[in-house]
């Protein structure tokens, strides 16, 4: 793929040990970043002091101000933050580094996430997400997965979705982990019958329908295409990158659930959807593999509708028709293991895998991988997502 | 003995949020609509979002209310709750105000009686800090 000059490409993906949160215990969340980070420079054979940029998102508690120091930045240049919790900003961190890349306002921009849930707190457990939360708290609707569930629940009520359909999204992950030796779930085989078997949390979703709490740190440099010429690796393009939220969703499915009716059961991405391949001049039928934001199984299906690989309703048959396995399916997804198998580094791990498929990389490689489309966190405000190709 | 304990959490809501509240502690369900163009909002906001006038005006929920959706939480995610479980939330919704849905619990659904569109009738619960919370029971 040929693309100006002066647009963004990922040159440098970095990551830390991923564990269970709580497994990193000898060195401290800031350390797993900076780690993340000089992988990811070192990947690129860019000296960490030529970054010049930093964005991440989810309130990342990693701040420019520390590592600039730490990495030995000369000239700090750009560095921004996505609103919002969860992973809903993923992309769009991403989308912040090619604006800065692509304007000049920057050369290189580490976009990261680092998070230690064993030192700082879990996500999974009550916290006040928004200013909402007056309306949601007193009435015991305290963590994602409950509130995924009310989207869930909704969804198999407009659609017939099924519990079996949501598993398949947990089983396609898990076997994509089996074949990563890096993932938290790697060796911990799962089926249908463990799924079905395993604890309710929040009716409809079990166990094995929510992704996993973490350790680990995530990073990729992003730079134009005319750099990247003097650097080691083969660039990955940055197609499309952007956030969005749709008319009327506000904090939606985070506070008080007054989404509107007509897209409640959805991720908030069509609209977004339907402009980020506009920019990238591509359709869903030519997207090759995708790594799709797994907070919940559910969010998966959503994301299959809302970026156009089936048709609204229709996620939980496209799952269960088997179109999610690697390597035969028509869009394996998730390739490293996902949020629900791989680790929970808010998706950040999933735009690593996005590059590394692009690559030629992965541990369940997709032949001839050109194009890989990216999901952040849906049903949040904003959410966003990434096209990438080669 | 309320449907869930009354040592929830309940975050400080904003000033703009603070009049729903109040009506509450009357036992009041009120929720905000504009005093130009009618339309009701849910939760509160300081303009409208159809009009975008400042003009703000409560309006009493109205008697009619469905399920929109519903879980059971089986997992106890705040320690208030261990000895409540497995206990629903729902989205409560109102067909004559388009637009507002209410986040709130069911106050006497078994997990087999609950189900989306199903109808309810307002029951006030005594709620954390002396509030009265907005909570429903199934119309049989």
């Amino acid at each position: 793929m040929t693309a100006s000059r002066d647009r963004a490409v990922i040159v440098g993906i970095g990551e830390s040990p991923y564990a269970r949160w709580g497994g990193i215990a000898d060195r401290s969340q800031f350390a797993l970043a900076c780690e993340a980070i000089l992988n990811a420079a070192a990947d690129a054979g860019l000296p960490p002091s030529a970054i010049d940029g930093f964005a991440s998102y989810s309130d990342d508690a990693n701040d420019p101000a520390r590592l600039m120091v730490a990495l030995g930045i000369d000239q700090l240049r750009f560095a921004s933050m996505v609103w919002g919790g969860g992973g809903g900003g993923s992309c769009g961190a991403l989308a912040h580094a090619a604006a800065a890349v692509e304007s000049g306002q920057a050369t290189a921009v580490a976009v990261f996430r680092g998070l230690c849930q064993g030192q700082s707190f879990r996500f999974g457990q009550y916290h006040a997400w928004s200013p909402d939360a007056a309306f949601t708290a007193p009435f015991g609707l305290f963590a994602p997965a409950q509130m995924f569930a009310l989207l869930a629940r909704r969804h198999m009520h407009l659609h017939g979705t099924t519990s079996e359909q949501f598993a398949e999204v947990a089983l396609v992950c898990r076997d994509n982990a089996r074949r990563n030796p890096r993932a938290v779930m790697h060796g911990r085989p799962l089926s249908l019958e463990d799924h079905q078997a395993s604890r309710m949390i929040a009716d409809p979703l079990r166990l094995f329908d929510c992704c996993l709490e973490s350790d680990g740190a995530a990073a990729v440099i992003v730079t134009t295409a005319e750099r990247a010429r003097d650097l080691k690796t083969r660039p990955v393009h940055v197609l499309a990158a952007r956030q969005g939220s749709s008319k009327g969703w506000g904090s939606g499915m985070l506070g008080g659930h007054n989404m509107p009716d007509e897209i409640y059961a959805t991720g908030n991405a069509r609209v977004m959807a339907g402009e980020l391949y506009g920019r990238a001049g591509v359709t869903p039928e030519e997207i090759d593999v995708a790594q799709l934001y797994d907070a919940f199984t559910a969010t998966v299906i959503f994301s299959l509708e809302d970026f156009g690989f089936c048709g609204v309703g229709e996620g939980g048959p496209f799952a269960a028709d088997g179109n999610l396995r690697w390597p035969d399916g028509r869009l394996p997804v998730n390739t490293a293991g996902g949020n629900l198998s791989e680790a929970y580094i808010h998706g950040f791990n999933l735009v690593v895998e996005g590059v590394r498929q692009l690559r030629g990389q992965s541990t369940s490689q997709v032949a001839d991988a050109r194009l890989c489309l990216v999901s952040g966190g849906g049903s949040v405000t904003p959410t966003s997502a990434a096209i990438l190709g080669v | 003995m309320p449907y869930l304990p009354d040592t929830l959490p309940f975050p400080a809501p904003d000033m703009d949020a603070a009049e729903f509240w109040a009506h509450c502690r009357e036992r009041r369900l009120m929720f905000q609509a504009c005093g130009d163009c009618g339309t009701a909002q849910h939760p509160p906001l300081p303009v409208c979002p159809a009009c975008q006038s400042t003009n703000r005006v409560w309006v009493p929920a109205p008697a009619e209310a469905r399920v929109f959706s519903y879980t059971f939480a089986h997992h106890a995610s705040h320690p208030a709750v261990r000895d409540r479980l497995p206990y629903n939330v729902a989205v409560i919704a109102f067909p004559a105000l388009p637009g507002v849905k209410l986040i709130s619990n069911v106050i006497d659904a078994a997990p087999s009686a609950l189900a989306v569109g199903a109808d309810v009738e307002l029951a006030w619960d005594a709620g954390p800090d002396g509030l009265w919370l907005p909570r429903f029971r199934l119309l049989t």
